[in-house]
């Protein structure tokens, strides 16, 4: 099967820090893959990596076939990005903003197409900086969205958004899905990497400590607490670290 | 529509990048003030402090005493003096001041209290000698006669606007293409865009550009105000001025660039910005001629950006000096433009 994603032996330090210690994973083509794991568990160090914004200090990566090193400006017309954090010029407008990241790709959706796509159509002409969070992030999305990427890299998307902007975001994902588009994303929220993922790899310390389709990796690993209600990757995540997945 | 149905919606991203600068500048309205009123705020100040119309009266304090009467009416009546009683404690005061240049004693001879460090000081000294000589009968060996002519655009005002256009083109460089900068690397904006296949380069050329859009008003309410309120000449031609000031302008959007290409606050990126552009305030002949300074530091003066816009600005309009003529500056300018560009490409922190 062809990859669109594959990860071998990955290593960041931050000084002392080690972020990311000797990860590997594959995602192939079409598919959607979870990173999971806490806060500092090295999810963004990696996803950064692959996204070629970071430089690893060891090990082997390659995105849809190519290398950072030779191919990356033809790389980045394939990929859509949306990071964490990333805030749009406040003063400018969906359409705008749309038309100006629309502009960088060779090929792609038209900026009415994204707005549909997102369902941000009734408010093109706003400015940004009178978003609610949930469209702010629908913004992003279609702005990752704007070269038709064949490869979509999501850190945290849904992240401080309510149910419904969550559930409306999912939509969006599921119909790039569909279209025949790849997705890697990274999550602590468990019900998002079982709602959207094909496979998850569970992230802790820097590395991936297990990897399987949520399903699988619920029955494997949460079996005893099947009989009082249905296991979930919170409790695949504690029977394999001893700690809870997100520390209130 | 008929060629390319559908394909180019948007326009190349140069142009779209420039356009978000100026839409985001124009949206900010404290931004359109500094660029357009700041100039003409500080023209009139200027004009105010220093009237364009004759020369400035010499002021002269009479303090008291036998005879402090008779010369209060030799100077009264003398011409550009203006005369004002000084109580003896009040000496000092007035003199630092400059309420009164030369304070008068009544005495025979009278004494001349003044700091001959002030050239004011010391010439309202040799105009209050000559009019108390004349008073007391001096005989004159000969009278010159007094060819009186008047030069324009050699009055200070005429001297003092392009050197503020050009501070402004400084400011307004420096500070806008700077600020955003930073501001776009604070909100992780940089980030995300060096995650899209935008070019670079395109991302720095476009802030700087953008500069110029405004360039135009900018240099012309400045001008026009000179000429209509205080009866500037504006010699050069359009193609000139507009030149020596697109010059200005690229040369200092790339300084702004390169001031803002590491700083991850606004405070460190104002501290660079501020230790640049301070200095060429005083050193670079705005207020004063730069001329002042020993010429052992007049090389150094010469090769600042600030003077070399500075002075071609003043010669093009004042004198209406060819470009031929001022080639020098405008290639200090192409040199303060390209390198440090070059350099914020290179050192330019993307996170």
């Amino acid at each position: 099967m062809e990859l669109a994603v594959r990860c071998q032996n990955l290593q960041k330090r931050y000084g002392d820090v080690v972020a990311v210690d000797g990860l590997s994973f594959e995602v192939r083509r079409g598919e959607c893959y979870g990173l999971l794991g806490p806060n500092g568990a090295g999810k963004t160090t990696t996803i950064e990596i692959l996204e070629g914004l970071l430089a690893p200090d060891g090990g082997d990566v390659e995105v849809l076939g190519h290398y950072w090193k030779t191919d990356e400006q033809q790389l980045r017309q394939r990929l859509g990005v949306q990071l964490q954090e990333t805030q749009f010029t406040d003063k400018l407008t969906v359409e705008e903003t749309l038309r100006l990241f629309r502009s960088f790709y060779n090929r792609g959706k038209t900026v009415e197409e994204l707005l549909a796509l997102v369902e941000l159509e009734s408010k093109r002409r706003s400015w940004v900086v009178k978003l609610s969070g949930g469209q702010k992030q629908r913004l992003s999305i279609a702005c990752a969205l704007a070269g038709d990427p064949d490869l979509l890299f999501l850190d945290e998307p849904t992240t401080g958004l309510d149910p419904q902007s969550r559930r409306q975001l999912w939509g969006i994902l599921t119909r790039f899905r569909e279209a025949g588009g790849t997705v890697l994303l990274t999550t602590h929220y468990m019900d998002e990497a079982e709602t959207l993922c094909d496979r998850v790899a569970i992230v802790d310390h820097g590395h991936v400590i297990a990897e399987d389709t949520p399903k699988n990796l619920i029955t494997a690993l949460a079996a005893p607490k099947v009989v009082v209600h249905e296991g979930t990757l919170e409790d695949v995540f504690m029977s394999l670290t001893g700690r809870h997945l997100r520390e209130e | 529509m008929t060629a390319e149905p559908q394909r180019r919606e948007t326009y190349p991203p140069i142009l779209e990048l420039t356009l978000a600068r100026l839409r985001e500048f124009v949206r900010e309205p404290e931004a359109l003030f500094w660029t357009f009123f700041f100039p003409i705020v500080m023209s009139v100040a200027m004009a105010i402090a220093f009237p364009a119309g004759g020369a400035q009266s010499v002021r002269v304090g009479i303090a008291p005493g036998p005879g402090s009467d008779a010369l209060r009416q030799s100077l009264s009546s003398a011409k550009d003096v203006v005369v004002k009683d000084v109580p003896p404690h009040d000496q000092l005061r007035a003199l630092r001041n400059g309420e009164v240049h030369v304070i008068v004693e009544p005495g025979n001879p009278p004494t001349y209290r003044f700091d001959p460090m002030r050239d004011e000081s010391r010439l309202a000294r040799l105009v209050v000698d000559d009019v108390l000589k004349g008073a007391a009968g001096r005989q004159e060996p000969w009278r010159a006669k007094e060819d009186l002519i008047a030069i324009p655009g050699s009055r200070y005002v005429d001297w003092l606007i392009p050197g503020i256009i050009s501070l402004g083109i400084m400011n307004n460089g420096l500070w806008s293409v700077g600020f955003m900068t930073v501001q776009a690397r604070l909100r992780k904006l940089l980030k995300r865009l060096a995650a899209s296949p935008m070019r670079r380069r395109d991302y720095l050329l476009a802030p700087v550009l953008a500069r110029l859009v405004f360039l135009g008003p900018e240099v012309a309410v400045p001008l026009v105000f000179g000429a209509v309120a205080f009866g500037m000449p504006i010699r050069g031609g359009f193609i000139s001025i507009a030149l020596v000031a697109i010059f200005g302008a690229l040369m200092w959007g790339a300084l702004g660039l390169l001031m803002g290409s590491r700083a991850r606050t606004f405070e460190a990126a104002s501290g660079l910005m501020n230790m640049m552009s301070v200095p060429m305030w005083v050193l670079s002949g705005v207020f004063f001629a730069a001329s002042n300074f020993p010429d052992a530091v007049q090389p150094f003066i010469q090769l600042l950006p600030l003077t070399a816009l500075v002075d071609a600005l003043r010669a093009v309009v004042l004198e209406g000096a060819s470009l031929a003529s001022i080639w020098n500056e405008l290639a200090i300018m192409a040199g303060w433009t390209i390198v440090p560009f070059a350099i914020a490409l290179k050192i330019f922190r993307w996170r």
